[in-house]
Formats: structure tokens, sequence, C-alpha cells
């Protein structure tokens, strides 16, 4: 197999190139983390007038808050909320599907790649 | 060997230096994944309680103790640099390859980040503690980046000496917390029996456990990252590597035990920096002062180690083509990846400063989540294109393919737990894999040589 001669790159393209992929982290990454579109998927209760017997706390747990800092009323929100793992069968679907529709799109893929690899490599015979 | 390659220039071959030693691996492994025993590893307990925590990571250790055969086989015969990106490029084919080197940088990056997110918080804590309470986070967070990254720009041997030093104060620290509340005096200072509490959302609060439960251990695997730096890395990394686990085993047992007895569940499960919570509120200032030290000490070895592995990854990759070629150079004084190191600052910088801890780490455990993923398929076709008696292996796992088929289960099972909770976190750091590997494969493959990518000096792989 003739062997491959890529294109030499030019300073503009690479620093465009550098450039996409900064924009890629901030885009799909960054902009949902400070937009709050992710995150912990919680619920929290309100108690009016809390206590620590109300919260659920015994005398030692009820100590241990107050080497904190805490009071019933500052600890309240913190013990209250719970993370809510009712699963939504859609939305769990689709993950599975991006996932596995992920890996098999880079196996593939990364197979026809390693065949031109291998056949400059090794010479083709089959 | 590397090359100094700008555009337009010719090229002038400089390699990295060969200088570190077993301790040096040991203070990379340990010095990155040690700080998840000072914060991160707890919010598995606000998952799952804390009995749920514990059982997450011994089934995650499960998972590491899979990786570590697969590895060492993998490791130990693909002996190139670059580590899983390397074996990437012999096994699979470059499109997985270049996915693998970027799991490799997010994963560091992002934990990079979290360090100095804690170094920021904390200090931000303690002034509150001596009456300061608005003490800024976001100065703290610059400087502790900046530093880091002025140090591995100069040079890996200062860089690593210094995380061997800081890493064995660090770990230290929670020897002295083990030893300061008495383990041997249950109840006097350790509550085990008033603060555990049954699981609070039963078994599947466990599961959704598992996604925080990596943090006991994410990062133990860079250590081959080292391996083009390593005066002899046959046996450098295996006792490097191992006597890393051995650390991490020890200490997050202590971690669990102290802070489980000190501190409410439901404090735990969302503290920033729950070792120091719980020498506060034994009462001791000896104590507190050493685990401020040891937190501050072990966030900084973190992100030290961070800097080295991700800005390697990324040379790597720039090396290959697989980036742009700019990124490919080093330093022609102090032999390092220079360009590398500085790209990929302000990313780590930006997400310290959102303050999200816990969505920051989550981002870093994806990655490295993505990486395991790939072990397992990787090994498949390691032994399909060379059986046993085609190549010589430095080492052969047992029991092929069960190590392979448990980290597989142990991985859906993790993502299905970082979908309870973090599902929109999950789909978005996809999104930016997907997105990145479709400019890799109809954008810039094209400027990667092609037969150069395997070196090894293996027979043709059987079925091509």
């Amino acid at each position: 197999m003739a062997k491959y001669s890529p294109p030499k790159q030019g300073k503009a393209g690479q620093v465009f190139d550098s450039l996409f992929l900064l924009a890629l982290v901030y885009i799909t990454l960054f902009a949902p983390l400070v937009l709050g579109l992710t995150g912990g998927g919680t619920t929290t209760q309100t108690v009016d007038q809390p206590t620590w017997e109300a919260l659920g706390q015994n005398e030692v747990m009820a100590k241990q808050w107050e080497h904190l800092g805490y009071t019933p009323e500052t600890a309240a929100e913190l013990i209250t909320t719970r993370f809510d793992y009712t699963i939504n069968p859609v939305a769990l679907i689709v993950t599975a599907i991006v996932i596995i529709g992920y890996f098999v799109f880079l196996i593939r893929f990364s197979d026809k790649e390693y065949r031109q690899v291998i056949a400059e490599r090794f010479g083709k015979d089959k | 060997m590397a090359t100094e390659a700008v555009a337009g220039q010719a090229p002038q071959r400089i390699s990295l230096l060969r200088v570190l030693g077993p301790a040096h691996v040991w203070a990379l492994g340990v010095g990155i994944v040690l700080v998840g025993e000072f914060m991160g590893w707890n919010f598995s307990v606000g998952k799952g309680g804390a009995m749920g925590s514990l059982i997450a990571c011994w089934i995650i250790g499960l998972l590491y103790t899979c990786v570590a055969m697969i590895d060492s086989e993998v490791t130990s015969t693909v002996a190139a640099a670059g580590g899983q990106y390397a074996q990437a490029k012999h096994i699979i084919g470059p499109l997985m390859a270049f996915n693998v080197g970027l799991y490799l940088v997010m994963a560091y990056t992002m934990l990079e980040a979290a360090d100095a997110l804690v170094v920021g918080d904390l200090l931000a804590a303690v002034a509150g503690e001596l009456g300061h309470d608005s003490l800024h986070t976001e100065p703290f967070v610059v400087l502790t980046i900046a530093v880091l990254a002025w140090l591995n720009y100069r040079g890996v041997f200062a860089t690593l000496t210094v995380n061997f030093v800081i890493t064995a104060a660090a770990f230290l620290s929670i020897v002295i917390l083990f030893v300061g509340v008495q383990p041997w005096k249950p109840g006097e200072m350790l509550q085990h029996r008033e603060l555990l509490t049954d699981l609070p959302y039963g078994w599947i609060g466990v599961i959704a456990a598992f996604q925080f439960g990596i943090w006991y251990y994410l990062g133990i695997e860079g250590t081959c990252q080292a391996a083009e730096e390593v005066r002899s890395p046959a046996r450098s990394l295996p006792y490097g590597t191992m006597s890393g686990i051995i650390t991490l085993l020890i200490a997050a047992s202590l971690t669990w035990y102290i802070a489980s007895g000190l501190l409410p569940w439901e404090y735990l499960g969302q503290a920033a920096t729950p070792l120091y919570d719980a020498a506060r509120v034994t009462g001791s200032t000896y104590l507190q002062v050493f685990l401020f030290v040891g937190t501050i000490f072990s966030a900084i070895a973190s992100a030290n180690g961070c800097i080295n592995d991700a800005s390697r990854s990324w040379f790597s990759m720039g090396r290959d083509r697989y980036m742009p070629l700019w990124f490919g150079a080093v330093h022609p004084r102090y032999r390092t990846p220079y360009r590398a190191i500085l790209f990929l600052i302000p990313i780590a910088v930006s997400f310290a400063f959102t303050g999200l801890l816990d969505q920051v780490i989550t981002f870093s455990i994806l990655s490295g989540l993505l990486g395991y993923t790939f072990m397992p398929i990787n090994m498949w076709m390691f032994r399909k294109k060379w059986p046993l008696d085609t190549i010589r292996r430095g080492y052969v796992h047992p029991f092929h393919p069960l190590p392979a088929a448990v980290l597989l289960a142990l991985c859906v099972a993790t993502y299905f737990a970082t979908f309870l909770g973090y599902g929109a976190q999950l789909l978005a750091m996809m999104a930016f894999y997907i997105v990145a590997s479709l400019w890799f494969a109809f954008h810039r493959y094209k400027y990667v040589r092609r037969g150069d990518q395997f070196s090894m000096p293996w027979p043709k792989p059987r079925g091509y």
C-alpha cells in the first residue's frame, strides 16, 4: 500500500483547531454547569420550627452538629435534602442508547482507520 | 523521543528526561489520588448513606482490581509511552486512541480544578473561623494552579520531588488523626453506634453511591503516564503502582472509619473538607492544624500530579498529530511539554471558579469511567488479535475473560449510578466526547500519519 502523506497544517489551522476544542469544552461542559442545567437531582422537605428531634437527630448527632456550628434552623435544609431516585424510563433508555451508540461508533470507525494503519505498516494481504 | 516541531520549521529531536524512580511513581499515583480521602469520597455518603458508601468502596475496589489485572498485562506488553492511549493506538485504532487520550486529559484537568477549588474553600472556611467571613476564594484558586503550572513548566524532577514530600505529609496527617481519635476506646470520641444509620435510600442508594465510590481510587492508573521519564520502567512502574494501591486501601479504610464515627451522615454527604471537619469536632486544635495542613498538601500534590499527567497526554496527542502539532513541543531548556501545560490552565481555573465541587468531580469521574469501559474491550481485542502464543507478554493475567466481564458489568452499574441524580451531566459529558469524536474522525485524522502509529515490534494482528 502506498504510504499516506498527510497535508501540513498551517499556523492558522492549528490555532483554529485549538480554539475549537476550547469552545467545545466551554459549550458542552462549562455552560450547562453555570446555567444550572446539571447537578444533583434533589428535593428538600420544609420543616416548620425545626428541632433536633423533629429532624430525626439523636443526642449524639445533635452534639456533633453543634460542634460544627449548626443550629436546628441552619441544619434543617442539609438534613431534609434528599436525592430523588425516581427513574424516568425514557431518559434512561435515551442515555443507554447514547452511551452504547457512542462506543459502537468508536469501535467501528476505529477499526476502519486501524485497517489503513495495518495495511501501511505490514502490507495488505487480505 | 519527542519532536520539537513548529509549523514551518525543521524538526529538532529532544527527549523527555529519564530521571524518576519508584518513589516518584508512588508520589505521582498516590499524590493524585490521596486527595480523594480528604474530599469527594464523602459525596457517596450523600447518595447512599454511610454504610452504602462503605459497600460502594468495596465494590469499586473490585472494579479497580480488574483494572489493575488488565492494565498489568497490556502495559507490560505495550512498552510504548502514553499508557492507555498507546495501548488503544496499537490494539483498537486511532479514533479510540484519541478518545482515550482525551479521557485522561479531562479526568486529570477536572480533578486539578476540584483540588484548587478545595484549597480556596478550605482557606475561606478557616478565615471564617478566625473572624474574616468574606474571604474570596478565586485568588487562591489562581495562585494554586499558577504556581504548580510554573513548577511543572520548570521540570518534572523538582515537581515530583515536591509531590513526594507533601504526599507523605498528607498521608501522615490521616494516621495522626486516626491515632488522635483513639479508636481503641469506641464510644469516647468515635460514636459509630449512635451515628451510623440504616441505608437511607435502601439498596438503590448503594448503587447510586458507586458514582463517588470511584473517587476513593480514581487516577492510580496514571502512574503509567510517566513511563517515558522513568529510569527503569520495568522495576519502577510496578513497585510504585503496587505500593500506591496499598497506601490508598489503608487510607480509604482509615478515612471512612474516622469520618463516619464523628460526623452525622447528612453533614458528611455534602461536606467540602470532611476530614478537616472531623478534626474540628474532636475539639483538638493540634488535630485541626494537622488536618488543615494535610488537606492543603493533598490538594496541592494532586493538582501537581494532574498537571503533569494531563499535559503529557495532551503532548502525546500533539506529537502524533491527533491534536495540533504545536502541542507536541518539548521545552528546549527544561525538557517539559510546556505548551500543553499552559493550554490547559484556563480550563482548570474556569471550572474551579464555579465552586460546584460535586459536579466538577463528576466530570472527572465520568472521564475515568469511560476509560475503564475501554479496558475490557481492549483486553478482548488484544487476546483476539495476538493470542498468548504469538507475542511475548511481561505478565499474563489469570481467569480471562472473567476480569474483563466483571469490569464491564461494574462500569455499566456505575453509569446507572451516575444517571441517578446526575443524569443531565452524564449526557453533557457524552455530548462533549461525541462531538470531539466527529471532529477527529472527519477533520483531524487527515493530518495523522497512518503506518507510523504502530511502533511495536509485533507480528501482524490476526484478522487483518
